[in-house]
């Protein structure tokens, strides 16, 4: 964890389109009228993804615009959030868990190879591909596992991670979930 | 009310208290960071836990006692073994990550984290990592900060969204790098800000203009009244040697309960700048130094070679009420009915109930709902703005403006800006008729730009019409309300410092004046007339700073500042206090009822005392609203009188700048920056 900051750079346009408001007045259905600030964390969180997977300045004035929420509020959500990004994330945004099961799996190696691949922790290289290590995601049975974007990526060793991360590069096919070619979760014959 | 016990002993308190309440009343100490009476309860210091044991027996594990209600049976303890451990943690925790810096912090002498570690702590640490920096926010011009020493309390938090409004505050980041800031380090909006140094428990939020200048056990403490609006709240100078260091509020829940205004808090570098320390006179157009005994016979044989129609005088809005009491008496006794004390050319006359706030402030808390007229309270009154955004929080408090549409942060219905919808409400012939009517105890607050104009007592009779007709008057409740801005308005008023029948008002004096009809003009603190020197008309400026009374004066007499004097004061609600000498004089100024007293001397009229105890008791005798001791009562309904269609009566704006509105405020250096830096943002 370290202290969030708007990024540096806020050269990007963004504005609420009719499309995106009407998203977002159907975000707001789910809430009662006069508690329409219940819907932050969805409304950034769609923010998040038109922007490019991180929060603008700008989108942040445009969602405390919308729900009628002071600015500082909508920034206490987005800095309190670790899902939301304020920094520009790239295209293929790699978190590592490195919670205790993915650490006891062999995490640290997993991280090693986005390093040596990638690049340091938080830096989008020139791929567009970005890296953080990140707490449980929820699929220990899996571990180690990454997410990328919206898909997990699990039973990983060094190398199987850099070859996710080649063929990302080089825009191959990618099969999602177990690279051990395993069902889900079914459990593993034993040596 | 419940039986509880408190450290073994009974207690019978009333139900729905929160623990720490209860122990307060019951005089038992219970230390806290987080919890305060007037905010909402966060619970997040855990410096207050208690255990407590009811019916089920001892509570598992020490409870927080500020979020936790009394009831029937409860047994609380306070010093229990378990407890005190359990306060020793909560403190090491706390300090772990907070500086060792009290030498240099100006916190210090007055810390709650101080303070509660000497009497709670465990006296040393087992803490040997690395302490957390932060970087410190900028809050603008008032507000110091150095965020290493927050200990995230969030009471600044929980101030700026519940008692200033304005949601500027909040803390970012989570766990380790929580941080306090405002939005991406903005300056404070708020007028009231300034108390935010005072909720801090710790020295993460100082005062910037007071920075590094004085200890609190250094400082000599006054308790006294506030003149830089007309609610009077109550506030205690802290000097050092001849000089005002700083001013704090003073707990009174009727009227300001325990906030003051940023310009109540700031102005005091005003008081050294600017200042009118001897007698001046004009010599060829240029204002120089004289000495009394030359200052007084001038005055003196100006005044005896006027005609006395052709004397008047006008009084200002920081002036007490016995200097004014003295210079009405010298102005009958000269022959002159011209004087006036409504210098902004309010219209208000007649008795008291016509030109006060009958509701009082604490009435708000009663009404159901709410007119503002002619008024941009957030701007007159912050405090007052700060009670009705806590009555706006119900929906079903409704308040309707007509006037001026500014942020006051708070929702409300604007129904327009011409007067004249007033009447449109008379004949039912608008929306917000409908709320009005489903109200039992309204509140009509009139400020004084509704009533300025030929038109304006016609308009205060419709309003009062419309008092009558939708509850805001009833048999069992008052709410018509006027509201001043000016501290000495509503004494000035109640002594009758103004002309009743013949005698000319501020206007006459004004246009007369540029007519070259006028011999004398006798300025009591009066700054705020926009007068051009006219060389036909000597002027008298008695006040305190060179400002724009002095400018235009040929004699100038020196006079103490408000703090420099006791004095009178009436707020807006008619509630007369006396506001008590924190410093002395400057220079060979002197009190100001003692200036017009040693003129009367010098021109040998008997104006019947001559020390101030002698001048209050006349006054008590001939106003008894003005005795300060008297039982604070509320006063009649107002009568019903004729009044005709409005002619073109318009609103007026009386504070273009709020952070300039009298001399002492214009010459403060502190408030003047705070004005630039809402032009700066403005402009950005």
């Amino acid at each position: 964890m370290t202290v969030k900051r708007l990024a540096d750079n806020q050269d990007i346009n963004f504005k609420f389109d009719n499309k995106d408001l009407k998203f977002l007045n159907s975000l707001l259905e789910n809430y009662p009228k006069d508690k329409k600030q219940s819907a932050v964390v969805p409304s950034l969180f769609y923010a998040q993804r038109k922007a490019g997977g991180w929060l603008p300045e700008k989108a942040i004035l445009a969602v405390s615009d919308f729900l009628d929420m002071p600015k500082i509020r909508v920034l206490e959500i987005a800095t309190f959030y670790s899902m939301f990004n304020l920094q520009p994330s790239g295209d293929h945004f790699v978190q590592v868990c490195g919670t205790t099961p993915c650490w006891l799996r062999g995490a640290e190696n997993i991280k090693k190879a986005c390093k040596d691949y990638i690049g340091q922790e938080r830096e989008v290289s020139k791929d567009g591909l970005c890296w953080i290590e990140v707490e449980c995601l929820g699929a220990c049975v899996n571990a180690p596992m990454i997410q990328i974007n919206d898909d997990y990526y699990e039973d990983l060793d060094y190398e199987s991670t850099v070859k996710i991360l080649k063929d990302i590069k080089n825009k191959k096919n990618i099969i999602k979930g177990s690279q051990i070619g395993r069902k889900s979760s079914e459990p593993l014959e034993r040596d | 009310m419940v039986n509880i016990k408190i450290d073994d002993k009974d207690y019978e308190v009333e139900d729905g208290l929160a623990i720490i309440q209860a122990c307060e009343i019951a005089g038992v100490e219970v230390p806290r960071f987080c919890y305060h009476e007037k905010l909402s309860i966060a619970g997040n210091c855990r410096m207050c836990l208690v255990d407590v044991e009811d019916s089920r027996g001892l509570s598992p594990k020490p409870v927080a006692s500020c979020a936790m209600q009394v009831s029937e049976g409860l047994k609380i303890y306070t010093k229990s073994e378990r407890v005190k451990n359990a306060q020793e943690g909560a403190l090491e925790f706390l300090l772990m990550n907070h500086p060792l810096d009290c030498p240099i912090c100006d916190q210090g002498g007055e810390c709650d984290l101080q303070d509660q570690s000497m009497a709670f702590g465990y006296g040393s640490s087992r803490f040997d990592g690395d302490k957390r920096a932060v970087e410190s926010k900028d809050m603008g011009p008032f507000i110091k900060t150095e965020m290493t020493r927050c200990i995230h309390c969030t009471r600044c938090v929980r101030f700026s969204s519940e008692i200033s409004g304005n949601d500027e505050i909040g803390s970012i980041g989570r766990g380790h790098d929580m941080e306090i800031t405002t939005y991406l380090n903005q300056a404070v909006e708020s007028e009231l800000s300034g108390n935010v140094i005072d909720l801090c428990p710790v020295g993460a939020l100082t005062s910037k203009p007071y920075a590094f200048s004085a200890r609190p056990w250094e400082l000599n403490k006054t308790e006294t009244i506030d003149i830089m609006d007309a609610m009077g709240s109550n506030i205690r100078i802290d000097s050092k040697g001849l000089r005002v260091m700083r001013v704090l509020p003073r707990l009174n829940e009727d009227i300001n309960e325990e906030w003051i205004t940023d310009k109540t808090r700031f102005f005091w570098d005003g008081l050294n700048n600017q200042r009118i320390d001897k007698p001046y006179k004009r010599v060829d157009g240029i204002l120089k130094p004289t000495s009394w005994k030359s200052a007084l016979e001038l005055a003196k044989e100006k005044i005896s070679n006027s005609k006395s129609e052709k004397i008047s005088a006008l009084s200002g809005d920081l002036v007490d009420i016995e200097s004014i009491y003295a210079l009405k008496k010298l102005m009958k006794n000269i022959g002159s009915d011209n004087f006036d004390c409504r210098q902004d050319g309010s219209r208000i006359s007649g008795p008291p109930e016509r030109w006060l706030f009958n509701s009082t402030f604490n009435g708000i808390e009663d009404s159901d709902g709410c007119l503002i007229i002619g008024s941009d309270i957030r701007k007159e009154a912050p405090l007052l703005n700060s009670r009705l955004l806590r009555k706006s929080r119900d929906d079903e408090y409704k308040i309707g403006v007509i006037g001026f549409n500014n942020d006051l942060t708070f929702d409300f219905n604007f129904l327009g800006e011409n007067p004249s919808i007033v009447e449109d409400i008379l004949i039912e012939n608008n929306n917000f008729c409908n709320d009005l009517l489903s109200m039992k105890k309204p509140l009509m607050i009139l400020g004084q730009g509704a009533l300025i104009g030929k038109d304006a007592q016609n308009f205060q009779n419709i309003c009062i019409e419309l008092a009558y007709k939708f509850n805001f008057i009833n048999n069992d409740w008052n709410g018509f309300n006027v509201l001043h801005s000016a501290a000495s308005r509503a004494g000035a008023m109640s002594i009758g410092f103004f002309p009743s029948g013949k005698g000319m008002i501020t206007e006459e004096i004004i246009s007369n004046y540029n007519n070259n009809k006028l011999d004398l003009l006798y300025l009591l603190g009066a700054d705020e007339l926009n007068l051009e020197k006219n060389d036909d008309c000597f002027v008298i400026y008695q006040g305190h700073h060179g400002d724009i009374g002095a400018q235009i004066a040929d004699l100038v007499f020196p006079a103490a500042a408000f703090c420099e004097q006791n004095g009178l004061y009436m707020n807006t609600e008619g509630r007369v206090q006396e506001s008590i000498r924190s410093t002395f004089p400057l220079g060979e100024a002197k009190e100001n009822w003692e200036i017009i007293y040693l003129l009367t001397k010098e021109m040998s009229i008997d104006i019947g005392f001559s020390s101030l105890n002698e001048l209050r008791n006349q006054l008590i005798e001939e106003f008894p609203i003005i005795d300060p001791y008297r039982e604070f009562e509320p006063l009649p309904s107002p009568k019903k009188d004729e009044f005709n269609k409005l002619n073109g009566h318009q609103f007026k704006r009386i504070i273009n700048s709020y952070w300039q509105t009298n001399s002492i405020a214009r010459a403060s250096s502190n408030l003047s920056k705070r004005n630039n830096y809402i032009k700066e943002e403005n402009n950005r």
